[in-house]
């Protein structure tokens, strides 16, 4: 199994506040990972470092063993963020693509807080995210000479969302729908991309039970049928010890513990991070 | 360098004055930017309305009840114009806030467009403030003198007022996270309003600070110094009181300095003049290009 | 193609052919001077730079202040372009400047010229400006079209521009010929003609696959981001096309008028027409063109008597002077602004269905009543 993406030292800092602190983990091909952690322990952060939202303050992303994003501090903040290694990161020039050209290379993502194209029916949220891989110019759209193109867009659409169950939903207002099938349209949005790495930020957050088993079924069966790997963020604890291979586990933006489900579940800081420390009065 | 500052004597007193002038306007814009995050392209006007009620209240009143009487006037206006234009969009998109303020903007032109028909005003001359004066051998007059007193005196008042009254620190808070102040209680309708009405009162006595040194009013001779002004509130960092005056006076000087005639890069000044509005604008950018957060502007992060 | 789509294109193939045989009867019946021309021409121009308008703040959210700088280019680059040489020569127009532009072009040349001219400054302009965000973006683009309009009364390019003084005598309205013969153009079905093919330039845009691009940057510029789609590369491309138009339209404006000056450009147009777009509904593209037509009839007839002293018979000449019918115009687009946001249209465009509907509506209340 090969690397597919890996953090080495991530650091992000914004004013004085450490989001994510010296992070880093990695996902083989194929695996499903998540990253847990109690709120503000810096899961997104990390996310949207990922994803080139965020240019990290220190630490580099490889994607299957390339650097992607590399940065590295300089001045005060050298001393303060850049660890044991000061020069680790400063040798070779800084990258930093723009999130379009991370979804390029194949990570896709969706976003906590619901992000679908507001105005654009079901149909054509996904028909958008196919738009990245047209190879028509601007011209050539316009007059409609690429009309086999938008022709095959068109279908590979159809095809998503049937597999999704939103071909019914296709005229919808994507705002419109519930809750839930939003979370499956967000997903199919961003399957559109043709991923190898998927990012899902709280896939489960305001499913009901009966959805939360749909989707863990449903992630396994996409991780399968587009041959992904998953990394993601989630806060329901038996969706996460059910379908991930392995776990992270944030808190306060520094990695507490890593390992099988099992392993976490038994790890006292782990524990402590989510019921908190006793404390002696 | 002596030398240069002599034979400039006269411009740089009227860079200082007129930068005053612009400072007291880009208060409002800089305020009102800095607690709705809207660029008030209404303010302007508000202060071209000041200076067209002077000329109409002077001709039957004294000064002594019309001065007071116009700062209230245009306080009342500014009051109205937040109640009537920006309240009812607060839950709008930016875009819908913006378009009203260019209406009211359009609404404001047009209106004393009529009311003049078009005519430039006579501004009446304020006895003592148009009274010349000679300083270091440059001729001026009495208003030049007055302006950076008045400014500054204003501007220390407001900055007491913001830092040590209820009020004020209900501005700060409001600027700093409009819903969670929202959440603690703090009644944002009241504290914008007022907001509005320290904004115009401030356009107010500018204009009557401006159009004693220009002598007329037309209605869209707010839009220029409005422009300036907002220029000088970018540059100083947009929400920054002090940033606000350092800019206008900046902005202030130089232009003044460019029509005065003094030769840069070897083009005398009066080649430059056709440019001295495209000059603002130019600034402007390059500002907003270079440093957009301005001289003391706090960088934001978006939230994704 | 399903029945329903073909339907529909046939209807609007119907509709759009009905509106050319009218305009072109009509210019053959009624007398050129009627008031109805200058509103059928000066409603198609607003309407396309209306139309161009909508699609950068409407469809890609891009709130740019800007088109009047871009008309203004296209209006002089047309004027010095197709200004016959014997005028340059002349001092008829150049009278304090030698032209330098030695040679002249037809029509259908300068108007595209207009729209590169116009796209080229958009480009230059947008690398800075488009990386702004809303409010700024606006802003800079106000203060360019401003630099925009000082640079071209610049008398050092006084023998390209002519300074500060007017162009004329070029090829308008009245001087276009149908090409090797001498019969003129119907000036109405001209301008109908260009602008109703810009205008289906705008709509196949917006229905292309890059049009649902800009739809997605002006919904949600991170997703956007996320699904690919380069904001910048989109931003500018969106920008410069707009501005083609926008450059086409000040070229046409300037053969309505018979003469071009910087002066006519000032940020007041760029205004009038941002409220165009308002009343027709922002993302509405029949919407700006039904407003440019009643903006255009409103201002330029049927309220003209507000300014005449006798309005609707009511003769009142202390209130019906002039610069009423502006104030009273300002306060519409107020009411509007205020109560009306989403316009007359709102995002929705006009169609059979729903126009058919409207009517059903209005005539079951009527029978109501």
């Amino acid at each position: 199994m090969s690397r597919i993406l890996e953090l080495d030292s991530v650091t992000m800092q914004f004013g004085g506040v450490v989001a994510v602190n010296d992070l880093s983990m990695h996902v083989d091909e194929g695996e499903i990972v998540a990253l847990i952690g109690p709120n503000g322990a810096g899961k997104t952060t990390a996310f949207n470092c990922i994803t080139g939202v965020y240019e990290p303050t220190n630490g580099a992303i490889l994607y299957k063993g390339n650097a992607i994003i590399q940065n590295h501090p300089s001045g005060k903040m050298k001393r303060l963020y850049a660890g044991l290694e000061p020069d680790k990161f400063s040798s070779s020039k800084v990258l930093n693509p723009t999130p379009d050209k991370i979804t390029k290379l194949g990570i896709a993502r969706t976003f906590q807080n619901i992000r679908l194209f507001r105005s654009m029916t079901v149909f054509d949220n996904v028909l958008t995210a196919m738009h990245m891989r047209m190879n028509a110019g601007i011209f050539s759209d316009v007059f409609r000479i690429s009309h086999a193109e938008e022709a095959r867009m068109r279908e590979e659409t159809e095809v998503l969302l049937r597999r999704q169950s939103l071909w019914e939903l296709r005229d919808e207002l994507a705002t419109s729908l519930p809750y839930g099938k939003q979370r499956r349209l967000e997903i199919a949005r961003a399957l559109a991309t043709k991923p190898q790495l998927l990012l899902l930020d709280e896939p489960a957050a305001g499913m009901n039970p009966q959805e939360t088993q749909e989707l863990a079924s449903f992630i396994h069966e996409i991780k399968d049928e587009y041959s992904l790997t998953v990394l993601m963020i989630e806060h329901h604890m038996d969706l996460v010890m059910r379908i991930s291979d392995r776990i992270y586990v944030l808190d306060f933006g520094s990695l507490i513990a890593e390992g099988t489900p099992k392993e976490v579940q038994s790890d006292q800081r782990v524990i402590d991070a989510y019921l908190g420390v006793a404390e002696n009065v | 360098m002596v030398d240069f500052f002599h034979q400039n004597l006269s411009y740089f007193l009227s860079g200082i004055s007129v930068g005053g002038q612009y400072a007291l306007i880009a208060i409002g814009y800089t305020m009102v930017y800095g607690i709705l995050r809207l660029i008030n392209f209404a303010h302007g006007d508000v202060f071209m309305c000041a200076g067209l009620i002077m000329v109409y209240l002077s001709a039957s009143l004294p000064f002594a009840i019309s001065i007071p009487l116009v700062i209230a006037i245009t306080a009342v206006l500014g009051f109205v114009i937040e109640r009537v234009a920006y309240r009812p969009l607060r839950s709008a998109p930016r875009m819908s806030v913006m378009i009203s303020a260019i209406g009211v903007s359009y609404l404001l032109q047009n209106a004393a467009l009529y009311f003049t028909g078009g005519l430039a005003k006579v501004y009446p001359e304020i006895g003592f403030l148009s009274r010349s004066v000679d300083i270091w051998g440059a001729t001026t007059r009495m208003v030049t003198i007055v302006t950076p007193f008045v400014t500054v005196a204003l501007v220390l008042i407001l900055t007491f007022l913001i830092r040590h009254t209820k009020i004020g620190m209900a501005m700060r808070a409001v600027s700093r996270d409009f819903e969670t102040s929202q959440l603690m209680g703090i009644k944002i309708n009241r504290v914008i309003s007022i907001t509005f009405v320290i904004g115009s009162l401030l356009a107010a006595v500018a204009s009557l600070l401006y159009f004693t040194n220009y002598a007329s009013v037309t209605p869209t001779s707010g839009s220029m110094p409005g422009l300036k002004a907002f220029v000088a509130a970018v540059f100083g960092g947009i929400g920054s009181i002090p940033g606000a005056v350092i800019g206008a006076f900046i902005i202030g000087i130089c232009e003044n300095i460019i029509k005065g005639g003094a030769s840069i890069f070897g083009i005398p000044g009066s080649g430059w003049t056709t440019f001295s509005d495209a000059f603002t604008f130019a600034f402007l950018i390059i500002v907003l290009i270079v440093k957009p957060t301005g001289l003391f502007g706090e960088k934001s992060v978006d939230k994704v | 193609m399903d029945r329903e789509k073909r339907n529909h294109f046939i209807r609007l193939f119907v509709a759009i052919a009905a509106v050319y045989g009218i305009v072109l009867v009509l210019e053959m019946t009624l007398r050129p001077t009627n008031m109805l021309f200058t509103v059928l021409k000066k409603g198609a121009i607003y309407s396309l730079v209306a139309v161009s308008v909508n699609l950068l703040n409407g469809f890609t959210g891009l709130f740019s202040l800007g088109q009047a700088g871009f008309m203004l280019v296209g209006a002089y680059t047309y004027a010095i372009l197709t200004m016959p040489v014997a005028v340059k020569a002349s001092d008829r127009v150049y009278r304090y400047y030698d032209c330098i532009v030695g040679f002249d072009t037809g029509v259908f040349v300068g108007l595209i010229a207009a729209g590169l001219a116009a796209a080229l400054f958009a480009f230059l302009i947008g690398l800075p400006v488009l990386r702004l965000k809303s409010d700024y973006l606006a802003i800079a683009t106000l203060g360019f079209a401003e630099i925009i309009r000082a640079v071209f009364q610049w008398d050092v390019l006084g023998p390209l521009t002519n300074g500060a003084n007017l162009l004329r005598e070029f090829k308008d309205l009245s001087r276009i010929t149908f090409p090797f013969t001498d019969i003129p153009v119907p000036q109405t079905f001209f301008v109908f003609t260009v602008c109703g093919i810009c205008i289906l330039l705008i709509v196949l845009l917006i229905n292309s696959s890059y049009g649902r691009a800009f739809k997605a940057i002006r919904d949600d510029e991170v997703a956007a981001e996320a699904m690919g789609i380069n904001l910048f590369v989109h931003k500018e491309l969106s920008f410069v096309i707009s501005s083609f138009f926008a450059g086409v339209s000040g070229a046409l404006l300037a053969m309505f008028q018979y003469t071009v000056q910087a002066q006519q450009f000032r940020s007041m147009l760029t205004y009038e027409i941002l409220l165009i777009v308002v009343i027709g509904g922002i993302g509405s593209i029949s919407g700006s063109c039904i407003a440019s037509f009643l903006y255009i009839a409103l201002s330029e007839w049927w309220l003209r008597g507000l300014d005449m002293g006798t309005f609707l018979g009511i003769h009142a000449e202390n209130i019906f002077r002039s610069g009423f019918r502006r104030l009273v115009f300002s306060v519409i687009i107020m009411v509007i602004v205020l109560f009306f946001s989403r316009g007359l249209m709102g995002d929705k465009e006009l169609s059979w269905a729903r126009t058919s509907a409207w009517l059903r509506r209005t005539f079951r209340k009527r029978e109501a009543v």
